[in-house]
């Protein structure tokens, strides 16, 4: 039945390749068109990427805490952080 | 204004109603349930396709030819959307296609009936799908991500799939005498099953508890019935067909419908293998797995020999 | 040879040659599409079950089209359902190649392949029909059986060019396949007019093209072009393989046992 591929769609042109789910196949060319009847039945995309599961790095939920914590007090990121007087637009 | 921290073990996550990932930490138990659950739904779509594909040839227009195939086609891809929730929990297609040939995963008993005539594809879409949107709305929110991101799909899909079912009937039942007649009958044997789909009553069910504070289950089995009855019977009317039950009344006082005792004998007798298609259906899908066995090995033959070359 | 205006089987009702030339297309097209959905359930693989569906629900669209352009040009005119499923199989106009039985997978990719070639070139000509509806149907069918054709070639060249068994099957499936496999490109059923005019396209002028192709997919799937005479068939005029009767039962007895229903 082949490797496991992940499947990205493209819903229209404007927006990125989004994660659909996956998709058996023995090779990449088998694994676009599997994804193409799969996963795009009613026009749900205008471009396809499949990418080996095995190839993809994913970071760790034990790494979680120091990936993405320390943003979280970084509030003066956020446009909302800041005051403007009313009425102003900025 | 606050960002929240993120939550990170796996009672945090059930407790603040948060979704739980592939790679997250998560009790054996649960990972095992999921397995089982997303397991039993991926084979139910692809055990279902034998009923209605048994009319695909034969459908009656051109127009309900092109429906039926695009159905029986989505629950395919259904499957494939289950299977692939499931993979993320550990387990591989081929094991889980592997323990349903062997018979040791389940598939809804449902599907154990058989379609007799061009009716029960209508039956099958108005009452068995309307029972399993029922089910399946409230996976959508199911604490594990994957199954439920799957489960959106999938119900997106089914809406199609009961109102396609309604129609049908609503043809039939305003057709010709023969026509409403086949109609009636499809209800007749379809009525029954369909309510059984929810599962034993919730005193009798075994794995409500638990999968309810996991978040796996949101509703249990009488309450998902319950919701699905008073769904169906006005329906019903609509349809000019009659429900085979004579102990169906409206109950003011709960501001539900009344029905009658639901002879579970019955379920527990196709669940055990004795249901008129249980055998059938079985060899089906394991003539299928293995007539294809050679396409298969010819696939990833080619893609070794094509990786092969490529290095050289 | 016969008339060109031969009634195709509904009662009263005149066929004209252009209602004559799409109801031989919309044969092909449906009969491909029911041989195709016999798979659904029992394919290779899940994905295949999706992917053969995808290709007979087009093929079944595109016959539906032609069929209802067909119906409108009789007189009296007569909807989809009546071409499909009240004509005998005498007034059927489908080539023999569409309603042999399935086989195996290997018989059904190179029925797939030399039938998807054989339409590529037909529809991508056909655009150009002097008739506006032909030419519609045709720009809707000509992307569907690009893709039907890529899918077959995918998967005759995994089965050419994979292991000894799928190797073997699919030269056996080749052999058998290709002596019925002449009758898409024979002309002698269209009313010549029809070609002359613009309206339809010479089946004849399609062998090279749709060959060639087919011929080099062949090489590459590392399986020999068969050397065997065409097979003698009558698909055109209506006259057909034992199978067909069979097949066209069990489309039609529904619709037959409720004469005047709808569904």
């Amino acid at each position: 039945m082949g490797d496991l591929w992940e499947v990205f769609v493209r819903p229209k042109r404007g927006l990125a390749h989004v994660h659909v789910g996956s998709i058996h196949a023995t090779d990449a060319a088998m694994a676009l068109r599997n994804a193409r009847d799969v996963y795009t039945r009613r026009q749900e995309g205008v471009s396809l990427w499949v990418v080996p599961s095995a190839e993809i790095t994913a970071s760790s939920p034990d790494e979680q805490d120091s990936f993405f914590d320390p943003a979280a007090d970084k509030a003066y990121r956020h446009p909302t952080f800041y005051e403007v007087p009313d009425g102003l637009h900025i | 204004m606050g960002y929240p921290r993120v939550v990170s073990t796996f009672d945090d996550l059930i407790a603040a109603n948060e979704r739980v990932e592939p790679r997250d930490e998560m009790p054996d138990a649960y990972r095992a349930t999921l397995v089982r659950q997303i397991a039993q739904h991926a084979h139910s779509e692809i055990i279902g396709m034998q009923p209605e594909g048994n009319w695909l040839t034969r459908a009656p227009s051109l127009r309900r030819k092109a429906i039926l195939l695009a159905k029986v086609q989505d629950e395919a891809g259904h499957g494939l959307y289950l299977y692939a929730a499931a993979e993320t929990l550990g387990v591989s297609r081929d094991e889980l296609l592997d323990a349903l040939h062997a018979g040791k995963q389940k598939y809804s008993s449902i599907f154990n009936y058989p379609t007799l005539t061009w009716a029960d594809i209508g039956a099958i879409g108005w009452l068995v799908d309307g029972a399993a949107i029922v089910n399946q709305v409230p996976l959508c929110r199911c604490s594990y991500g994957p199954y439920a991101r799957a489960m959106v799909r999938v119900c997106k899909e089914e809406s199609f799939h009961q109102r396609q079912g309604f129609e049908l009937l609503h043809t039939l039942s305003h057709g010709t005498e023969a026509q409403h007649a086949m109609a009636q009958d499809a209800v007749d044997r379809w009525w029954w099953p369909s309510l059984m789909m929810f599962g034993p009553p919730d005193d009798a069910s075994t794995h409500t508890g638990q999968s309810m504070a996991w978040g796996i289950k949101r509703f249990s089995n009488d309450t998902l019935r319950q919701r699905f009855v008073d769904m169906t019977v006005p329906q019903a009317e609509a349809l000019g067909l009659t429900l085979p039950d004579p102990e169906l009344r409206w109950n003011e006082e709960r501001s539900s419908w009344d029905f009658g005792e639901i002879d579970f004998t019955e379920l527990f007798e196709v669940v055990k293998g004795n249901g008129p298609c249980n055998a059938q259906r079985l060899a089906h899908r394991v003539r299928a797995h293995e007539e294809g066995a050679w396409v298969r090995e010819a696939a990833s033959a080619y893609a070794e020999k094509r990786a092969a070359r490529e290095v050289a | 040879m016969v008339s060109t205006s031969e009634p195709v089987g509904i009662a009263g009702a005149a066929v004209t040659d252009v209602a004559h030339y799409a109801i031989a297309l919309g044969d092909d097209a449906l009969i491909a599409s029911q041989r195709l959905t016999e798979w659904i359930t029992l394919a290779p693989q899940l994905e295949e079950d999706v992917a053969l569906g995808n290709i007979a629900l087009d093929l079944l669209g595109q016959a539906r089209l032609l069929f209802q352009y067909a119906g409108s040009l009789l007189d009296p005119p007569v909807g989809e359902d009546d071409l499909a499923y009240f004509r005998d199989e005498r007034a059927f106009r489908n080539v023999s190649l569409v309603e042999r039985p399935n086989g195996d997978f290997a018989v059904t990719m190179a029925r797939l392949l030399v039938f998807s070639a054989y339409q590529l070139e037909l529809y991508s000509r056909l655009v150009q029909s002097t008739d506006s509806t032909l030419a519609a149907i045709a720009a809707k069918a000509v992307k569907e059986v690009a893709y039907h054709r890529d899918h077959a070639r995918q998967w005759v060249l995994r089965l050419g060019d994979g292991t000894a068994e799928s190797h073997a099957r699919m030269q056996t499936a080749l052999d058998a396949e290709w002596p019925w496999t002449a009758e898409l490109f024979e002309a002698g059923w269209l009313a010549p007019e029809l070609v002359a005019g613009g309206l339809a396209v010479d089946p004849a002028a399609l062998a090279q093209p749709a060959l060639a192709w087919v011929r080099a997919v062949v090489a590459e799937a590392t399986l020999a072009e068969p050397e065997v005479r065409p097979a003698v068939s009558f698909g055109r005029v209506g006259r057909h393989t034992e199978e067909m009767g069979r097949l066209l039962a069990e489309l039609q007895h529904l619709a037959r046992s409720h004469p005047g229903a709808t569904w």
